[in-house]
């Protein structure tokens, strides 16, 4: 993925080049947006497209449309990640944006400072009561401006192998302390196990551990951004994990990788730190292990306390390029707090919702069927989500989350030391605000 | 495809050198066969994954084919009411139709800069090399930008229209025709009355067919695997190509997971076409050869 950011930012360089290249191709016309949206007429049913990648969207969106003869909505399936990012910030400065695009959290700060998002907060502003504080706060950047209405969220929780745990006598972990003396007994059990792993590909999680420790990463007042991305508490989740692939109790390995599918399958991984969506992950990566697994709430700093991260989630946006930005708004609005909707997103697309209403109940009473030997599964995450602390994300994540992948790849491969990855992550961040052109104090 | 291509001639050249050459050179043997297992390992593996079911896919011995395949078909058209084999087609149209008109402007331009003589055709032929220099992931972005202007984003056209000028086709017509096609024999064709539309159709084209089947061989190759100008050109996922749809398997947020029988599956198919295309057009390359030795 990485390679890609830099050939598009090698085509944007060459976009003099290859303007005069295409000369004879470009015809003048008038500046137009693609998408149904700008074919809509008065006479006729507003039509809005919307990019989404969630599995089966398109059979959520039908139950709008059949309530909604007015306002028809297409789902154009799209990749996630940070790809799909550039891509919509690219189609919106040509006025080729969709109507609605799915966001997650940490890219709404990019989106909303390259101009591509609509402030709906005259339409949809209400709606703040049906979600928590911290998962509102993410929408509005801390502004009065609503730009996107929250969709799904993802609690960080504790998975492991109630089966293996109790084979090699290991206690579910309370404590992050608890956390790695289970690593280092399971290491003089069996030196072939590992606890878990350390992955370097996925920042989504690192900062949602740095956000259960109290770690703000961007702040701003005003126009003034700060960024403390190597933070005391940033320090001591990356000294932690930093130790643990150090003395070999846990693997260095990326997730989401054959390898990775693999150690889960056969046992030679025990324990996942992930977020409520864990079950469809483990269906699909680890099939062999259907009714072996337990969820725990995360380990704690301190005994006693209860607060956790997030890792993931994601949100319905309304753009500027939109002509019918009410209508976009409304079906937003519904999409992620009416119960039908809600509902169907919890069954079809595997969302767990992220209005707290929904949370409980429903189509959520019943636990995965990954994981039908913890019945209360539900109550338990809904329990979890609760202590979620505020996340703090700013304009340019994707380029902390490379810069993320770059260092602690290295740091974990070579086992170095994460503290000075860390620095890196922070100096890099910091100089490409101030080469974006954004004030930064410090 | 082209290792097999010089892999199966191999053996006939060899055979024909006289007794005392045909030693083994042990070293290049050696070297080319560990080539060849690497470049065909992953084909391997492609080709017994995609016989694996979900549950055996990383639990079973690699190389151990599975009992899914069947199932994984199955399961591949069912999605979405067969949305894969509409982003078959859809490679299909772009590969087809753009290869064969790159083709077509790359055997007349290369014609052209080959045989006539005129004002700027240096300066042509050199913006065209600065061309061949420049990958094509670099003009992705401003393309796009410029089809969006001209209204034509998120259109077939914009994925059709910046395939068919190939600045390293037109190059390679120009390289044949200069090397294939005698000067004395467009003469003679204008001695005796042909027009020069004439002349190019019925002397210099049949003459540049092995150089044109290869110029759309390459493209059809380079428009099949495209992935970014898709990418970046189409939100319509019903105008995407098979690379493009593929993709959105494979990503569909963190609490679905990705749908790793149904890709690999997909990926196989998706090669299909391209052994078909080399195995059927193969012959038009040995031609090249002979045509190769017209004297003039």
């Amino acid at each position: 993925m990485l390679s890609m950011h830099r050939r598009i930012a090698i085509g944007l360089t060459a976009a003099g080049v290859a303007t005069s290249l295409l000369a004879g191709c470009s015809s003048s016309g008038s500046t137009s947006s693609a998408g149904a949206s700008a074919q809509a007429t008065a006479s006729g049913p507003v039509k809005l497209t919307y990019w989404s990648w969630a599995p089966n969207m398109d059979q959520v969106v039908a139950l709008w449309n059949k309530s909604h003869p007015n306002i028809q909505v297409t789902v154009e399936k799209q990749a996630s990640g940070d790809d799909l990012l550039t891509k919509v910030i690219t189609a919106a400065k040509a006025g080729g944006a969709p109507d609605l695009v799915q966001a997650e959290y940490q890219a709404l700060p990019t989106l909303v400072s390259n101009n591509v998002l609509a402030d709906i907060s005259k339409q949809d502003g209400s709606a703040s009561s049906k979600f928590a504080a911290g998962i509102w706060k993410q929408v509005t950047l801390g502004s009065n401006a609503v730009y996107a209405i929250p969709q799904d969220s993802g609690p960080l929780m504790f998975f492991y192998r109630k089966d293996l745990f109790a084979k090699y006598g290991l206690t579910v972990p309370t404590t992050w302390d608890q956390f790695a003396a289970d690593a280092a007994k399971l290491q003089k059990e069996d030196s072939t196990k590992k606890l878990t792993t350390f992955s370097s590909n996925d920042a989504g999680l690192f900062a949602g551990l740095a956000q259960q420790a109290g770690a703000s990463w961007w702040t701003s007042s005003g126009d003034t951004w700060k960024v403390a991305i190597n933070d005391a508490a940033t320090q001591k989740v990356a000294g932690f994990w930093g130790n643990l692939v150090k003395n070999g109790s846990i693997d260095n390995q990326p997730m989401y990788t054959p390898a990775w599918n693999k150690a889960l399958n056969d046992g030679t991984q025990l324990a996942w730190v992930s977020a409520v969506w864990a079950p469809g992950v483990l269906s699909g990566s680890a099939p062999a292990t259907k009714g072996k697994w337990a969820m725990a709430a995360l380990p704690q700093w301190t005994a006693g306390a209860n607060v956790t991260g997030s890792w993931g989630g994601s949100s319905t946006a309304v753009t500027n390029n939109s002509k019918h930005q009410d209508a976009a708004a409304q079906f937003a609005l519904w999409l992620n707090t009416d119960p039908t909707a809600v509902a169907a997103l919890v069954k079809d697309a595997s969302d767990y919702p992220a209005a707290s209403d929904a949370q409980s109940g429903g189509a959520l009473a019943t636990a995965p069927d990954f994981f039908s030997n913890q019945p209360d599964f539900y109550t338990t995450a809904a329990k979890i989500a609760a202590t979620t602390a505020p996340a703090a994300w700013g304009p340019n994540v994707n380029v902390a989350y490379s810069a993320f992948k770059d260092a602690f790849g290295k740091a974990a491969q070579n086992k170095s030391d994460f503290g000075a990855a860390l620095n890196t992550m922070d100096q890099t961040t910091l100089a490409d605000m101030q080469k974006q052109g954004f004030k930064v104090a410090g | 495809m082209t290792q097999d291509a010089t892999g199966v001639s191999a053996p006939a050249s060899v055979s024909a050198l006289p007794a005392r050459l045909r030693r083994i050179g042990w070293a290049p043997t050696v070297g080319l066969l560990a080539g060849a297992v690497y470049c065909l390992i992953p084909v391997v593996w492609v080709l017994i994954a995609a016989t694996k079911s979900t549950a055996q896919l990383f639990s079973t011995f690699t190389l151990f084919p599975g009992s899914g395949l069947l199932s994984n078909l199955h399961d591949l058209s069912a999605y979405r009411n067969g949305e894969f084999w509409t982003w078959m087609l859809n490679s299909a149209f772009y590969a087809g139709v753009g290869a064969l008109l790159s083709a077509a402007v790359s055997g007349i331009s290369g014609y052209a800069l080959a045989k006539y003589r005129f004002a700027g055709r240096n300066a042509i032929f050199n913006t065209l090399l600065a061309g061949v220099l420049m990958p094509p992931v670099v003009l992705a972005i401003p393309q796009y930008l410029l089809m969006a202007k001209a209204g034509l984003a998120d259109s077939y056209w914009s994925v059709l229209l910046p395939s068919i000028l190939s600045p390293y086709g037109i190059y390679l017509a120009r390289i044949y025709a200069a090397g294939s096609i005698p000067d004395s024999l467009l003469e003679a064709s204008r001695i005796d009355g042909a027009s020069e539309w004439r002349t190019f159709r019925s002397v210099a084209l049949p003459m540049m067919a092995p150089g044109l089947v290869t110029v759309f061989l390459f493209q059809f190759v380079a428009i099949w695997n495209n992935f970014l100008l898709p990418f970046i050109m189409l939100g319509d996922d019903s105008k995407f190509p098979v690379t493009v749809g593929l993709f959105t398997l494979l990503k569909q947020g963190a609490q679905a997971p990705s749908a790793y029988t149904l890709v690999v599956t997909g990926s196989l198919i998706s090669v299909l076409p391209l052994i078909v295309l080399f195995l059927s057009l193969q012959r038009y390359w040995r031609l090249d050869l002979l045509s190769g030795a017209v004297k003039s």
